[in-house]
């Protein structure tokens, strides 16, 4: 079934077959308008070169001087000129992590709801006021951390878990409302209605012959949106990688929220750094050489660690569209 | 650019004479720290509708203020922390300081329950930024505070995240009275912070102070004072314990005043004199002591000895502290010793 659905949706994506025409001026004006916008993709792909070309060039001190230590080490110093990224590259995947942890099953719930069960203009209102949600800027979310989710943290959920779950390392420590936990609460939101609002339209784009087609066979409700569900599933999975992204490269609110300091804790109540929080709050400040070459060199470890994080998903929808499956189950 | 029409004639008749003298209305530019824009903002305001000589200053943070007096982009630069001896170094041209006003550092705090004013010795500073000192009623804390009764709660150390001219300040104080802050964590815009958690911005420190109990943080002045924050008194070198304030601020600078003659760099921290507030410093104004277009080092030169006498009158409706006598004395010594192409400038007047 889940291979049926897939193959439906590739078939609807399968490229436009190229025009052949006989008059000479359309075939010109084709050539033209492909030429033209090979160009735009080009520029594109010229522009993330360039990106990177600067960024290694900016990080070429640390780089020649710390190599791979850069990574696995603490130390944030400017004065002593000691640098290492691992702080932050810690902080990054446990704040987007918890992110989607938080994010992921209502986000899930929600888009189902939305595409399966209610009412279609019910549907489409609220996704409407979802989208919304996405486009609200960064710093009302950080400003809102701050101001009404820390105190809220301080005076009641932080006690609370010291008090029930203070056994485990992961809740140990002083309530003060700043924090991994504030920041991956705050990640969280920011990121559903992306999940949600895609979700949705990838579960609408599914086949309705799928549905019927389980429903006739004898399937309840439940194990019909099941079987549209696992068809969507390589879209969904694009849907929570898209909102990774934003995770790992928020920088505003993060930076207000998760209390900036480099030091790895096991407690998520303890404050710590992003990788976009260490550049927006050192790089107007740092005049020193190392310093600012350090800075480049996180930067350069953001880029990387998204096209990993990209990479990775690509070979998850590779895996979830289950071709492999289908080939061995045919040998 | 259109110029305000009062000023027009002006320029007109700047545009008439241009061909036999080249400097009637000039523009200058500079660029650097963030903690004395309001000030500069005002005086270049005033100094413009006086005089007509127009100054473009991007607040841009004092790094990248520096970055630019060694690109010679800009006429002048402004940094919250003097230049070392090697940055001096890596500069092309020999550069000078020009402190224009002071500033302090007012430790603000929050306790609920706590009737003030909170009395903070050196010690329990660098004891709390260590993470040494962890709750209020510490007996080093109720020594300093005698008869009243210091709540329980644990103590949260608020740090700038951002790199800054303020931390510069606070990093030299800790230095200054503790050798092992000095050796340890040391001095910089932005150094490795042995605890607590980082705000960005004045108004990040003082968010996280205002909305945590317990937490203590270190903030402008001016910032304090305009936002009524409650703030600890400090004990100074001489024993006592001192409220920041505009007053205490230049007492520190004129406490210094017999360094700054040698040197207008040194740090003006943990001074001596029973009435100096001992976290303190002096924001500057860097200048290329030989300058290349003697019009615009004229019109530059004689826009910081307006800045340095009349100007300072302007400073406290800011909230900074003006400079004692001695220091401005400093900086005229400092005027007499700019030239242009190797020329005096003020001589050739």
């Amino acid at each position: 079934m889940n291979a049926v659905g897939a193959s439906l949706m590739r078939a609807e994506r399968a490229p436009l077959p190229r025009r052949r025409t006989t008059r000479a001026g359309a075939w010109n004006a084709d050539r033209l308008y492909r030429i033209v916008l090979r160009a735009l993709a080009t520029t594109v792909f010229a522009i993330v070169a360039l990106m990177v070309f600067e960024m290694v060039q900016g990080a070429a001190p640390t780089l020649r001087m710390f190599g791979a230590r850069f990574l696995a080490t603490t130390d944030w110093d400017p004065v002593f000129d000691k640098f290492g990224a691992l702080p932050y590259l810690y902080g990054t995947l446990v704040s987007s992590g918890l992110a989607l942890l938080l994010a992921l099953p209502p986000a899930l719930w929600a888009a189902i709801y939305l595409a399966e069960l209610a009412r279609p203009r019910l549907g489409a209102t609220l996704a409407f006021v979802i989208e919304l949600l996405a486009s609200i800027p960064s710093i009302v979310y950080g400003i809102w951390g701050v101001f009404v989710l820390a105190p809220w943290l301080r005076t009641a959920i932080e006690p609370w878990l010291i008090a029930h779950l203070g056994f485990l390392p992961l809740f140990q420590g002083f309530p003060f409302g700043l924090g991994m936990l504030n920041a991956g609460i705050v990640l969280a939101i920011m990121i559903t209605p992306t999940i949600v609002s895609l979700s949705r339209e990838i579960l609408l784009s599914t086949p309705g012959a799928l549905r019927e087609a389980a429903l006739a066979l004898g399937a309840t409700r439940a194990e019909a949106i099941a079987v549209t569900v696992g068809a969507a599933r390589p879209g969904i999975v694009g849907a929570v990688i898209l909102a990774l992204g934003r995770a790992l490269g928020e920088t505003m609110a993060v930076t207000m929220v998760i209390g900036n300091t480099n030091h790895i804790s096991a407690s998520l109540l303890a404050p710590g750094a992003t990788m976009a929080s260490v550049i927006a709050n050192e790089f107007t400040e740092a005049s020193d050489h190392l310093h600012l070459s350090a800075l480049f060199e996180i930067a350069l470890l953001l880029f990387a660690l998204t096209l990993v994080v990209n990479g990775l998903a690509r070979l998850l929808v590779l895996w979830t569209l289950g071709g492999r499956r289908d080939v061995a189950r045919a040998t | 650019m259109l110029a305000p029409s009062r000023l027009r004639p002006l320029v007109l008749l700047a545009a008439l004479t241009a061909f036999a003298a080249p400097a009637a209305a000039q523009s200058l530019t500079g660029a650097g720290a963030t903690f004395p824009y309001p000030i500069y903002s005002k005086w270049f305001d005033v100094y413009k509708q006086k005089t007509g000589v127009e100054i473009n200053y991007q607040s841009i943070g004092s790094g990248a203020g520096i970055q630019q007096v060694k690109a010679g982009t800009v006429d002048f630069g402004a940094s919250d922390a003097a230049l070392s001896n090697d940055r001096l170094k890596e500069m092309p041209r020999k550069v000078v300081h020009f402190p224009t006003v002071a500033g302090a550092l007012a430790m603000a705090y929050n306790l609920p329950g706590f009737s003030g004013p909170l009395n903070l010795t050196p010690e329990i500073i660098i004891g709390i930024y260590f993470g040494r000192i962890t709750t209020w009623n510490d007996k080093l804390i109720a020594a300093a505070n005698p008869g009243k009764t210091m709540p329980a709660a644990p103590i949260l150390a608020v740090h700038r995240s951002d790199g800054s001219g303020t931390t510069n300040i606070f990093t030299t104080y800790c230095s200054a009275v503790s050798g092992e802050w000095k050796e340890l964590v040391g001095t910089n815009t932005a150094v490795s912070w042995p605890s607590g958690v980082g705000g960005k911005g004045n108004e990040g420190v003082s968010g996280v102070v205002r909305q945590t109990p317990g937490a203590i943080g270190y903030v402008e002045l001016a910032y304090a004072k305009q936002n009524q924050l409650a703030t600890a008194r400090v004990k100074n070198r001489a024993g006592k314990f001192v409220e920041p304030s505009l007053a205490s601020t230049t007492a520190a600078v004129e406490a210094a005043s017999a360094q700054l003659t040698k040197d207008p760099r040194i740090p003006i921290v943990n001074g001596a004199g029973e009435g100096t507030y001992p976290i303190a410093g002096l924001t500057f104004l860097l200048v290329y002591q030989d300058q290349k277009d003697p019009a615009k080092a004229r019109a530059l030169a004689d826009f910081i000895g307006w800045a340095i006498h009349d100007g300072q009158e302007l400073a406290a409706s800011l909230d900074y502290a003006r400079l004692p006598d001695a220091v401005v004395k400093i900086n005229e010594a400092t005027l007499k010793s700019l030239t242009a192409n190797g020329k005096p400038l003020l001589a050739a007047r």
